[in-house]
């Protein structure tokens, strides 16, 4: 290892010791205001980190990793949003009153996780990344433990994540068997020459795909969203639903990307069917809920299903966009946990569509924000979500995907029906005087007001950031 | 300028009525009308400059005004907005009735009245942008962006059933929308692919080479969206419940303003964009506009609510629109878009009727009035007129627009007009009926309450003179409309100033990043 490779591999070393820096502090002294601040700070420097690892990019580490533009781009997408998600669970952990200092090392593991899954070239780093990740959120899921339905979600989500890291072990097992190598960028050297696609390799890779789209939660593998949404408490949610996804997602564009799903009819159309089955199912369950973490938990079965059009387009575009669509479909994401986990008391999550109703009279502005979220993942125009649907069915247009388009155009329309019910309530009146506690700090409403503006500057004027992404990720493969 | 100024302004009048409202409970009242009166100015200004007849010749095939700067040049997006005359007419219609709508909220809306006049605002620059886009991304974001508002005006201020129709409303429109969203990226594409070229800017388009099925395709899904709007038979049963449950300023902007974009989309983009595969549809799209002119009459006579019951008249008289631009003829598309005006304006007045009388009724059941020509006598002759203006009697509007319409597309089908001028004996039937149940026989219950203000005299008068004035001397609205008309039948849009405006955006649209 030379010193070349340390400065490409900085961030990934800093998230390795600042669990390790957390562990001790607790050890000299408890204070959840230090771990957080510590925490965070952790994360800024890792961000600064990146920025050391850039001008390597892009470097083979051993190997297992390799730390390319796009392994940057998600590491710094997943340490943004890691901010965000810690900045949240500051202040959602304040009003709970059991050891919270913990929750920041396990919160800092799996964010440790993710970015392994990033920038992961290598079966080994990849069960790794996965592993150091699932098992943080077993017992993040069940954090505070005050709620029944905590312990619940957790076992779910422990069971099934262990059956799919079962289906994801022996599919490798088979890729490895048939092709000789563990390593990513000899296997796909092997695909594009004589060997192709056997029998066994293909298996093997349905059989990672298995893993994969239970992180994702596409449908079949989706089972455990809605509980587990349901049961965590709203941050972790978020970070289910956000950095958990896009890491997975990193990895997938990686693996799967490009040219590999392009070759393969098998591959293609099983994806094909897993995006069609994600997009209805996940929209027609989700308008049989009144709790809004299961909504946001079908929507975001749906959610995925609508990214996979992008990713099925094939073309070099495909990352491009799927990473501009991810990257909207966060900050919305993070807007809606937000208000769900400011408005969340120790004893009560602040979950039910009830509890909504009438909001605009009395907290306009968070009944603002809400509803523009909503309508950002309702794809409405000025917000994010419409750009980011856009480009999609741009992508998929561009491609002649005309099934999955008209697909996902048709499956949105359901979708808008349960976030306009939502929205509908927020606006209607309050069925009687109860209060919406508790009331938001300045930081929280200076978040909510940044992810706002976000959404509406993205949702109007999306070239830079498109640009941005473009100029990371020209060449991924 | 001007024409982002139009927009602007109520856009503007919009944000600024949210703080007014704890000011003064009128304040965004008397701002919305300023507002609404000074866009009204602006674009009788922009209308009284192209009167004179050397510019209109000049302008054939041009556009009277226009504004381009990029947006998202990564995409070849632009903000491109014009004017020709047909738009023109609608930016006027657009205003008139806004005014109308606003008025009409006086003493309706006492809740929210702020953020009430704020939508009402976003939803009418919402509708400008409509008329006045010529890049369909625009176009759409715009198509897109006026439901939202009105969702809102539905679903808050609205009646008993509002969630229900607020959101069937919204979920009908989106479908269409997302449909015509496709089409607008097949279109985008194959423009891209053949020329090189990636721009949504609608002259460029225009020029697009389409082989059968593709047109056929593209065209459809735009059609489809225009249809809902429209709306035409199988694809309105949105309308009466958003109708009915809309607060009378909703209804008016629906009726009056809202079904002639989808009439509009059909005028500016399915006949350009598609000649010849919209030529090909043109006989079934007549036999829907024949559909939707005798089941709206039938649909419309057998309602008991009042608004329910003019909400379906609005499905008859817009199958005329429909028939008017499918019969590919100058007398009948301008008929069309006589009728389009005139429609906004009668059935847009018989909302705020309905309105006025909701009320003082507290009902629109229509078996519950009667006798109500001596209560209030100056309420029945509005509503006589404007029955008779919704039955075509001639001297009122509709029968200008009518008698064009059926005159033009005589020409392009005989048996089906003679089939579609049934419509007319079957408006007769709803409309004195109409008369009948509500101002003339005698009810069981003793009616009494204060007959029109002087606010709401004011507004009827402006109307009748308006329905009376395009009935009689319909002369300027056809010399405003006949050049655009002439350009969307033969398609010579471009010709005149495409070079000129090709040269412009081709500095500005550099070529499509997705590719």
């Amino acid at each position: 290892m030379s010193l070349n490779d340390f400065q490409a591999l900085m961030p990934l070393i800093i998230m390795t010791a600042s669990p390790i820096a957390v562990m001790l502090a607790i050890a000299v002294s408890r204070s959840h205001r230090f771990t957080a601040a510590l925490s965070l700070y952790s994360i800024y420097v890792a961000l600064l980190a990146l920025a050391i690892a850039y001008p390597e990019a892009p470097r083979q580490v051993s190997s297992l990793i390799i730390i390319d533009r796009l392994a940057l781009l998600y590491m710094a997408l997943i340490l943004i949003s890691g901010a965000v998600v810690v900045m949240l669970s500051y202040g959602y952990l304040n009003k709970c009153s059991v050891n919270r200092e913990e929750y920041y090392l396990l919160m800092l593991l799996a964010m440790l996780g993710s970015m392994t899954l990033a920038c992961s070239s290598h079966f080994a780093s990849f069960f790794l990344g996965l592993e150091v990740l699932s098992i943080s959120l077993y017992a993040l899921v069940a954090y505070p433990k005050q709620r029944i339905g905590q312990i619940e979600a957790a076992m779910k989500y422990l069971v099934l994540a262990a059956v799919s890291s079962a289906f994801l072990l022996f599919g490798m097992a088979l890729i490895y068997a048939d092709s000789g190598t563990m390593a990513l960028s000899e296997i796909i050297s092997k695909t594009a020459g004589a060997h192709k696609y056997t029998l066994p390799f293909t298996a093997g890779a349905a059989m990672i795909i298995v893993g994969i789209g239970f992180k994702l939660a596409l449908v079949p593998f989706h089972m455990w969203t809605p509980d587990v949404y349901e049961g965590a408490p709203a941050p972790v949610t978020a970070f289910i639903a956000t950095i958990s996804k896009g890491a997975v997602f990193a990895l997938l564009l990686r693996y799967f990307g490009g040219t590999v799903i392009i070759q393969s009819d098998a591959l293609f159309s099983i994806f094909a069917v897993i995006a069609a089955a994600s997009m209805i199912i996940g929209n027609i369950l989700a308008l049989f809920q009144s709790n809004i973490k299961r909504v946001l938990a079908y929507s975001s079965i749906a959610h995925m299903g609508y990214l996979l059009v992008a990713f099925l387009a094939g073309e070099q575009q495909s990352a491009k966009i799927s990473t501009f669509y991810l990257t909207t479909y966060f900050v919305t994401t993070f807007g809606a946990f937000s208000i769900i986990s400011f408005l969340s008391s120790e004893d009560r999550e602040a979950d039910d569509i009830g509890y909504y109703r009438g909001m605009s009279s009395k907290r306009p502005f968070l009944a603002s924000v809400l509803a523009a979220m909503l309508f950002s993942l309702a794809g409405i125009p000025l917000t994010a979500g419409f750009m980011g649907k856009f480009y999609l069915i741009s992508a998929g247009v561009s491609s002649g995907l005309w099934a999955l388009v008209i697909t996902l155009a048709l499956s949105s329309v359901i979708g808008l029906f349960y976030y306009l019910r939502i929205i509908f309530s927020l606006f209607a009146q309050a069925a009687d005087n109860h209060t919406l506690q508790p009331r938001i700090s300045a930081a929280g409403s200076v978040l909510l007001a940044a992810l706002f503006l976000i959404i509406l500057w993205i949702g109007i004027y999306p070239g830079p950031l498109m640009d941005g992404i473009g100029a990371m990720i020209a060449k991924p493969f | 300028m001007m024409l982002v100024l139009l927009i602007a302004v109520p856009l503007l009048a919009g944000l600024l009525c949210l703080p007014l409202s704890t000011i003064h409970r009128k304040a965004p009242f008397w701002l919305s009308l300023a507002a609404l009166t000074a866009d009204l100015l602006v674009a009788a200004s922009i209308w009284a400059n192209c009167q004179t007849d050397a510019v209109a010749a000049a302008s054939a095939g041009r556009w009277l005004i226009s504004f381009r700067i990029d947006w998202i040049p990564q995409l070849g997006v632009g903000i491109h907005f014009a004017l020709d005359g047909l738009s023109l007419i609608l930016v006027g219609l657009t205003e008139f009735l806004g005014i109308a709508a606003a008025i009409s909220s006086w003493s309706e809306i006492n809740e929210r009245a702020g953020y009430f006049y704020a939508n009402l605002m976003f939803t009418i620059s919402g509708i400008l942008g409509v008329f006045m886009s010529l890049d369909l991304f625009l176009f759409y974001f715009f198509w897109e962006l006026m439901l939202v508002p009105m969702y809102f005006l539905i679903g808050i201020w609205g009646h008993e059933n509002r969630a229900y129709a607020s959101m069937k409303f919204f979920i009908f429109t989106q479908a269409g929308g997302l449909l015509m969203l496709i089409s607008i990226l097949g279109l985008y594409f194959i423009h891209g692919r053949a020329t090189g070229i990636y721009t949504f800017d609608y002259v460029q388009l225009l020029r697009t080479a389409l082989s059968e099925p593709e047109g056929t395709w593209l065209m459809l899904g735009f059609a489809v969206a225009f249809a809902v709007k429209l709306p035409a038979v199988p694809l309105h049963p949105w309308l009466a419940d958003a109708h009915t449950e809309a607060p009378t300023a909703g209804s008016i902007i629906l009726a009056g303003l809202l079904l002639k974009t989808g009439a509009y989309g059909f005028l500016r983009f399915v006949i350009p964009l598609f000649p010849a595969a919209s030529a090909a549809i043109s006989l079934p799209a007549m036999i829907i506009g024949t559909v939707s002119i005798l089941y709206g009459a039938a649909m419309a006579f057998s309602q008991t609510d009042f608004k329910r019951m003019v909400a379906y008249t609005s499905v008859s008289h817009m199958g005329f629109v429909l028939l008017g631009i499918f019969a590919f003829n100058e007398v009948a598309v301008q008929g069309a878009i006589v009728q389009m005006v005139a429609h906004g304006i009668s059935t847009g007045m018989l909302f705020f009727i309905a309105g006025a009388l909701q009320e003082r009724m507290h009902t629109r059941d229509l078996t519950l009035m009667g006798g109500m020509w001596s209560t209030a006598p100056r309420m029945g002759a509005v509503t006589l007129i404007f029955a008779a203006a919704s039955l075509g009697l001639p001297g009122t509007g509709n029968f200008v627009g009518e008698f064009l319409v059926l005159l033009g597309s005589w020409q392009a089908g005989a048996a089906i007009t003679a089939i579609a001028t049934t419509g007319l004996i079957a408006a007769t039937v709803y409309a004195v009926w109409l008369m009948h149940v509500t101002f003339f026989c005698s009810a069981g219950t003793e009616w009494k309450f204060p007959d029109f203000s002087f606010r709401e005299m004011a507004v009827a008068v402006v109307m009748i003179a308006a329905i009376v004035a395009i009935g009689l001397y319909p002369a300027p609205l056809l010399k405003v409309s006949a050049l655009p008309v002439r350009a969307i039948l033969n398609n010579t849009y471009v010709v005149h100033d495409a070079a000129a405006l090709s040269q412009q955006s081709r500095a500005a649209v550099k070529p499509g990043v997705i590719r």
